[in-house]
């Protein structure tokens, strides 16, 4: 596997992603998982080419920016076969198979769980990088918290994000804390108390914030489960807004080892569990989770429409 | 660089009281150089080596399993330690030099250029850092601390990038313009910083810092601007040079290594010629070595710094256009990596001379790519390269360190080589 910048111990997709390989590996003892990580995307391609040349059975790489130089190998090495996390390309190349994931879904589920839980009336959300992948998430996140309103009468404020204008808040990178600390802290100046930070290890500084500031401000963790992933900040979590990615990875490996793999794309969507909410924190209401479980399966019959231009197509 | 000008010879160490204090950069690199050898030097990378061997050891948990069994079976705790630090650096070796398996099956009829893929990958690394540590070097040699090689390819990239994507141009005089751009653009950063220096007195030492900053800001902002937009991505990327504007190949499109490699060395040659037999690096070593006195002798010292600095910056933007043009073929947020950190510490392994530039940027070269290899093979943390390369530079850094562990005599004088004067502390004229 190959990482992205952010590193293996991201707590994020990263680390899904080779949990998802050792999960595999747990269950086939053929498989064995090893990773390169990556400092800077000019790494990219010459980790791919050294797992290349060391005979892997399956090459993960992790996320979207690695498109372009998986694609490149992927062409190169027709022989090879790749999976790639968060990119699918069209046409499907035969030997990639695409992880997506529809997390405007998920997203949507944390936005109104936030609308429900907010005292102050006002919510906020940032990205690290402007990438498809993360705002996606936070589109959801945008039309769940208007769903909430139009539901209940109400005004939440989203802070971070817009979805008409596609614009909003975003640190620069998936590494430096302080930049998620202080921008959460500009956050709660502005009244909200509940933050969904969509920018990997950037977030352990938004809950650095959180508990610095007390005060009852909460977060949504997101890509894995807060809980299990940062768990001296479990107390601050309401949910997590998280990406079957380790499955899918675990998946997808297992195949290979078996003969079974088949290049193409893969979307995680509500429906077949590839997202979803992690479970809810105990202060979390029993009639907000209700409602919640209402419209998680309003979105899996399509009378709840999530719109996000970064979604990916349905599979 | 032995064969020292008269204008370099008069020892700048504590001898020239009425040059003021001496600034802790200076003091700093003036220790590093003053007091290494070539000896010093190469002691330092074995030293180095033989620590990074032993920080691999330590690394791997199989062998601190069986170092928990150490008083017991000690044979057993240090062969699992050799085997640990052997296999990682064996995988360097294959990954940075050559592979003995490609070798053998491309005797039997296997690919000829997975021979050549180590070597290439090697001096695919080393390239950028080749014009950084130029960048570096240079400035060194008239006294000036140039920390801004990150700000200087920031603004490399964005031209020759720009310019590689954006322009439609005829094959080969594509690239020229475009590597041409990365050396301007690089330059006016350059210049801006020795300006300040000649104009306001500022410290380029900040100056260079400060506008790293700028720069990478700047290179976000603009990438996020319409021009520099590849459509259908909303993140900040530049689309793909054009096939006119890429360095080419020089052993098929199937190994990375291409004609930046030529450009480095050519401009090492440059650097040298430059330095050793140029009326402006005359004035550039006599700057360096006392900048009073310098324009004492009727040199116009503003004029060096800003000259220098031009073609520092210069330098910078050409490692730049070597690795857009060369390797990534787009300009990302990220794409000057480490490359303006790494041209310090090679500009002083290099002892401030073009050709140690070229060979300490050879051995970086190598231990990237060979590192890649070794994480891939032996899951060694890669910070390993990284404590390496530090470990060298300390080592360097500290030639009493190196003697005492190797026993080496103090060097005479004479064999120290002047290459940063006593401050350049410039008096209002």
């Amino acid at each position: 596997m190959v990482t992205d910048t952010g590193g293996i111990d991201d707590r994020s997709f990263n680390a899904s992603s080779y949990q998802g390989l050792k999960d595999a590996a747990a269950s086939d003892p053929a498989i064995v998982p090893s990773y390169v990580p990556s400092t800077t995307e000019s790494d990219y391609t010459p980790n791919i080419n050294s797992l290349v040349q060391k005979g892997c059975g399956i090459i993960v790489t992790v996320g979207f920016l690695m498109g372009d130089a998986t694609q490149a190998a992927a062409k190169a090495n027709p022989n090879q076969k790749f999976a790639i996390v968060d990119y699918n390309y069209s046409p499907p190349l035969p030997n990639v198979l695409g992880l997506i994931f529809n997390t405007a879904q998920a997203g949507f589920l944390g936005g109104y769980l936030a609308a429900g839980m907010t005292k102050t009336g006002t919510v906020a959300t940032f990205g690290g990088q402007k990438l498809p992948t993360v705002t996606v998430y936070m589109d959801g996140f945008y039309d769940g918290v208007q769903y909430y309103n139009s539901q209940h009468g109400k005004h939440v404020k989203v802070l971070g994000w817009n979805e008409a204008t596609q614009n909003g808040t975003f640190t620069g990178d998936f590494t430096d804390q302080s930049k998620g600390k202080s921008d959460t802290l500009a956050f709660i100046q502005q009244g909200a108390d509940i933050i969904f930070p969509v920018a990997g290890n950037v977030g352990l500084g938004a809950a650095a914030a959180a508990q610095q500031n007390g005060n009852g401000v909460h977060l949504l963790w997101v890509d894995t489960d807060g809980c299990v992933s940062a768990p001296q900040y479990c107390s601050l979590f309401y949910s997590s807004v998280v990406k079957g990615i380790s499955v899918a990875v675990a998946k997808a490996a297992t195949d290979a080892a078996k003969g079974s793999f088949t290049g193409g794309n893969y979307v995680g969507t509500l429906a077949n569990n590839g997202v979803g909410l992690a479970p809810y924190a105990k202060d979390v209401p029993q009639s907000l989770q209700t409602e919640l479980a209402t419209v998680k399966q309003g979105i899996i019959s399509g009378s709840i429409k999530v719109a996000s231009p970064s979604a990916p197509a349905s599979s | 660089m032995t064969a020292a000008a008269p204008a370099t010879d008069p020892r700048p160490s504590g001898e020239h009281p009425a040059e003021g204090p001496k600034g802790f950069v200076a003091a700093f690199v003036e220790a590093i150089v003053e007091g290494s050898s070539t000896t010093v030097t190469v002691l330092a990378v074995v030293a180095a080596i033989v620590i990074g061997g032993i920080l691999i050891a330590f690394s791997d948990p199989h062998v601190l399993g069986k170092m928990g069994h150490f008083f017991s079976a000690p044979g057993a705790a240090l062969g699992a330690a050799w085997d640990s630090a052997s296999a990682a650096y064996s995988a360097m070796f294959r990954g940075a030099i050559v592979n003995f398996h490609t070798v053998s099956a491309a005797s039997r009829g296997g690919s000829v250029t997975a021979v050549f893929n180590p070597i290439s990958e090697t001096i695919v690394n080393a390239t950028p850092l080749i014009f950084a540590g130029l960048a570096v070097m240079l400035p060194f040699r008239a006294g000036l601390f140039n920390i801004g090689a990150t700000g200087q390819f920031i603004g490399g990239a964005i031209v020759a990038g720009y310019l590689g994507f954006a322009v439609s141009l005829p094959p080969f005089i594509h690239v020229v313009v475009a590597v041409a751009g990365g050396f301007a653009g690089g330059a006016a950063v350059g210049w801006f910083v020795g300006f300040l220096r000649a104009r306001t007195g500022a410290n380029e030492v900040i100056v260079t810092i400060m506008l790293n900053y700028v720069a990478e800001y700047f290179l976000l902002y603009v990438l996020g601007t319409s021009p520099f937009r590849r459509p259908g991505r909303s993140d900040p990327i530049t689309p793909f040079m054009h096939g006119t504007a890429r360095l080419p190949h020089l052993a098929g499109a199937s190994l990375r290594i291409n004609a930046g490699i030529l450009v480095a060395l050519a401009a090492a040659a440059a650097v040298s010629w430059l330095l050793k037999r140029s009326t402006l690096g005359f004035e550039i070593r006599a700057v360096g070595a006392n900048a009073r006195a310098a324009r004492g002798a009727g040199m116009n010292v503003e004029r060096g710094y800003i000259l220098v600095m031009l073609i520092a910056g210069g330098l910078a933007g050409l490692a730049a256009a070597s690795v857009v043009l060369g390797t990534n073929y787009t300009v990302d947020p990220q794409i000057y990596g480490t490359y303006g950190i790494d041209a310090i510490t090679i500009a002083l392994l290099g002892r401030g001379t073009p050709l140690g530039v070229v060979l300490a940027s050879l051995l970086y070269g190598a231990l990237h790519a060979g590192g890649v290899t070794m994480v891939a093979a032996t899951q060694t943390p890669i910070e390993i390269v990284t404590v390496i390369q530090s470990v060298i530079v300390l080592f360097v850094a500290a030639p009493p360190l190196v003697r005492a562990l190797f026993r080496l005599r103090t060097p005479k004088q004479a064999e120290a080589v002047p290459l940063l004067a006593a401050p350049a502390v410039v008096t209002e004229p």
